[in-house]
């Protein structure tokens, strides 16, 4: 029973080439099946609205009534599945009203027009240039999309709430029950949202994607107006370029996506 | 061997302890999944995202390319290996596969099928299909904690 040096030799080459040939008949096989999906590719619908830098005005003049915020802040509610869990600390707000100071908390201008300070501002995520949010975020679970647009992905977001202290805006919330039972009326289109996971306006990335405006623009009748900065022609950028407009805590350095129009509301002689 | 009865009888007892499982559920194995064909009613163009045996093999894994081609890189498209373009969303798949994860009331309350309109009955009233398998193998799929299944209630 005892081999040679000879046929020991022999014997281990044929079974390295039985298990180097094993093993290329099986990655070939491989090959084969992956090639089957390799022609499958994705893209954007024909149908989305695309842009390089969107960005939205909100032009304080159309802001006048209780009704005028309500429509806006429902539509919202309605298509995104936000819960109402009926006390502050767990509210889910994607887009709502605030006061002056809260929305812009500077301070620098002690006496300014009371009517301008009295004005109620719509706030929402500022879809921010310089996201602190998303450098803050450890998962990778919040991003910035080409288009600009600061989205949210569930599925990654591991509920550790740092993007809500890095936001300056206080515009990400926190699920911190199961939203599920709280929502007033559902869309069965639109995802709900798993406890523990933070989330907050996202530019209505979902409707962008059919060619559809973002819902609350679409509820503003004007008040709210949705474009593309980095098109000279859009009218957000006209806007932005020719007439008195701020955005929120600019001396962060986040550069801001939301302005607001306020040329329109002392004087009133366009109003 | 010192102590060789007891021993031996210990270890009979504890093999048969370790064993107990699978003597228990002997011949009370769940069946296997049934055939799939008949809980798919299909549509008109019985045509799949990809072929079948890529889907059971793979749809996982399809499903989570979906799930980042969409969230993450916004592209709303998918064009098969056939050239054939779907769009990117689990209403794609439950247009002709049901989720089972609750009873389906024959798909009338079904507001995917709603909005198929006159192919209503295209739609699978089965609630069948993913739980037939995922039951079978224990795995419990994920899809609905987030995405509404097709019915659209709330529970």
């Amino acid at each position: 029973m005892s081999i040679n040096r000879r046929q020991f030799l022999r014997r281990a080459g044929v079974v390295t080439a039985l298990g180097l040939g094993g093993s290329f008949a099986f990655t070939g096989l491989r090959g084969t099946v992956a090639e089957a999906a390799s022609d499958a590719g994705y893209k954007t619908s024909d149908k989305s609205l695309t842009a390089k830098h969107w960005a939205m005005v909100v032009d304080m003049s159309k802001f006048k009534s209780e009704d005028d915020i309500k429509r806006v802040t429902e539509s919202c509610v309605n298509i995104h599945n936000i819960p109402d869990f009926g006390n502050p600390k767990d509210e889910i707000m994607w887009i709502w009203q605030d006061d002056y100071e809260h929305t812009f908390s500077g301070g620098d201008n002690e006496y300014l027009t009371e009517s301008f300070k009295e004005l109620p501002f719509m706030v929402l995520c500022n879809h921010c240039e310089n996201p602190p949010c998303v450098k803050a975020c450890p998962t990778g679970a919040t991003f910035k999309r080409s288009d600009g647009i600061v989205d949210m992905d569930y599925h990654r977001c591991i509920g550790c709430r740092f993007c809500m202290g890095a936001c300056p805006f206080g515009a990400r919330s926190f699920n911190y029950r199961d939203p599920r039972p709280f929502i007033k009326k559902t869309n069965p289109n639109f995802p709900t949202r798993t406890p523990g996971v933070v989330e907050k306006c996202t530019f209505c990335v979902e409707r962008l994607a059919k060619g559809e405006i973002p819902a609350c623009v679409e509820a503003s009748k004007g008040g709210l107006i949705f474009g593309d900065l980095d098109d000279p022609n859009s009218e957000v950028r006209k806007i932005v370029s020719t007439k008195f407009t701020i955005r929120r805590k600019t001396d962060l350095g986040t550069q801001p996506s939301v302005y607001y129009l306020i040329d329109r509301v002392g004087g009133g002689e366009h109003a | 061997m010192y102590k060789g009865g007891k021993i031996i009888a210990a270890l009979i007892i504890f093999v048969a302890f370790l064993t107990f499982p699978f003597f228990y559920n002997m011949g009370k194995a769940n069946a296997g999944p049934e055939n799939l064909a008949a809980n798919l009613k299909q549509a008109a163009e019985p045509q799949c995202v990809e072929s079948a045996d890529y889907m059971r093999t793979n749809h996982m894994q399809l499903l989570n390319d979906w799930r980042q081609a969409y969230v993450r890189d916004g592209q709303t498209e998918y064009t098969n290996s056939q050239g054939k373009t779907f769009e990117v969303n689990l209403d794609t798949c439950t247009k002709c596969h049901s989720t089972g994860s609750s009873s389906n009331a024959a798909g009338l309350s079904n507001p995917v099928a709603n909005n198929v309109g006159v192919s209503n009955s295209a739609v699978d009233t089965s609630d069948q299909f993913c739980v037939s398998c995922h039951d079978y193998a224990s795995v419990k799929p994920t899809c609905w904690d987030c995405p509404f299944e097709p019915e659209g209630a709330t529970k």
